[in-house]
């Protein structure tokens, strides 16, 4: 408990589109595009619910999609990172 | 300006000014099939113009100027104010361009259906789509490919051909003499000749085209060739398109949407006759 917590924008402020391993966001209010792969998309979309952390965003994924939350978090908090990075995610 | 020249490329008019009558009267001559822009209104503008006053007359050096500038652009001889009429021409394409996606490949058409080719300079873009000119493609352009972020089609932009180096005597075996310009030696792109494209593509240059096919050739290799992800192709697009990220959105939606419903191939080519045989088979065999 007490991870860093993260907040995204909306959906409708991304076009995703899906292509090959790889996804393609455009992020609206910035203007650019970004190269990314599962989970990312889905990371995004969960936090649609609301502010969360890692653990709380592996939660929602465990909720909407079939996988093993074992070792997870670790996985998402480093994406998170990255995320907030090149500014689709940021810090509450 | 003393000397003025306009003329339409496709959808795009350009008007030039020189202070030199030399390059407007070669440009004249290698454009005089081409209309002039619509309603006698040009999108873009450039000016061949002397660095200083008295460099008209001596050592004429000719510096590119327009609507838009790069401030290091060297100034080059008088000898070579085609190439820089035609690196102004580029320059205002790639700078100013907002109504298409600009994507710096050639493209050639058939049946209605259009073939992209990009690579870095040397990869044989512009020769091929010159050699496919001539042998029964329609050519569309050999360095600008005009996506429409509305429709999804292919505009032409059938300028000169630049041919650089060996690709010279390459055309000069397949185009009649009268459809190319002057020499010019040692430009810093190397020689340089400027060939027409055929009359029949300038005719058609108005008629856009459904992308069917991307390839991303490279010359000097041998025979090869392997399918590209839609992923790197739309990497690879966004690093050849100099708009991309001016056109938003927009841009966006039109290349994602290419490269997902296009196939793209990698094709390495050892000589123009294997490039045009593994071009025709592609085509035949993955071409949508």
């Amino acid at each position: 408990m007490g991870g860093i917590i993260y907040r995204a924008d909306p959906p409708d402020a991304r076009r995703l589109v899906t292509l090959d391993a790889l996804d393609l966001i455009y992020h609206v209010p910035s203007g650019q595009t970004h190269l990314v792969s599962e989970p990312v998309p889905q990371m995004l979309d969960a936090l649609e619910a609301g502010p969360a952390d890692a653990a709380g965003i592996v939660a929602r994924l465990a909720a909407a999609h079939e996988f093993d939350p074992a070792g997870a978090e670790a996985v998402i908090a480093a994406r998170l990172e990255e995320l907030e990075a090149i500014g689709l995610v940021w810090r509450i | 300006m003393r000397h003025q020249f306009s003329v339409r490329i496709g959808p795009v008019g350009f008007r030039i000014g020189s202070a030199w009558a030399g390059p407007v009267g070669t440009l004249r001559a290698l454009y005089a099939d081409y209309p002039a822009p619509a309603d006698g209104i040009a999108d873009f503008t450039v000016r061949l113009e002397p660095g200083r006053p008295w460099r008209r007359f001596l050592r004429p050096a000719v510096e590119i100027r327009g609507d838009f500038t790069l401030p290091d652009a060297a100034p080059l001889p008088l000898a070579q104010g085609l190439l820089a009429a035609e690196m102004g021409m580029n320059l205002q394409m790639a700078l100013g361009q907002r109504r298409y996606l600009l994507l710096h490949a050639s493209a050639v058409e058939r049946d209605g259906r259009a073939l992209l080719m990009t690579g870095n300079s040397g990869a044989g873009k512009s020769t091929l789509s010159a050699l496919l000119g001539e042998r029964g493609w329609r050519f569309m352009g050999d360095e600008f490919a005009l996506l429409d972020p509305a429709t999804g089609l292919l505009h032409a932009f059938p300028r000169m051909v630049s041919l650089k180096n060996q690709a010279i005597a390459a055309m000069e075996a397949e185009a009649p003499p009268e459809r190319f310009g002057p020499l010019l030696r040692a430009t810093p792109k190397g020689d340089i000749r400027h060939l027409r494209p055929s009359a029949a593509a300038v005719t058609a240059m108005d008629a856009p085209a459904r992308p069917a096919l991307i390839l991303f050739p490279r010359f000097g290799f041998a025979a090869d060739e392997r399918g590209v992800a839609p992923s790197e192709a739309f990497v690879r697009l966004t690093q050849a398109s100099t708009n991309y990220v001016a056109l938003g959105e927009a841009g966006f939606a039109s290349l994602s949407g290419l490269v997902k419903q296009v196939p793209s191939f990698a094709i390495d080519y050892p000589d123009t006759a294997s490039a045009v045989a593994q071009v025709e088979r592609l085509w035949a065999e993955a071409a949508i």
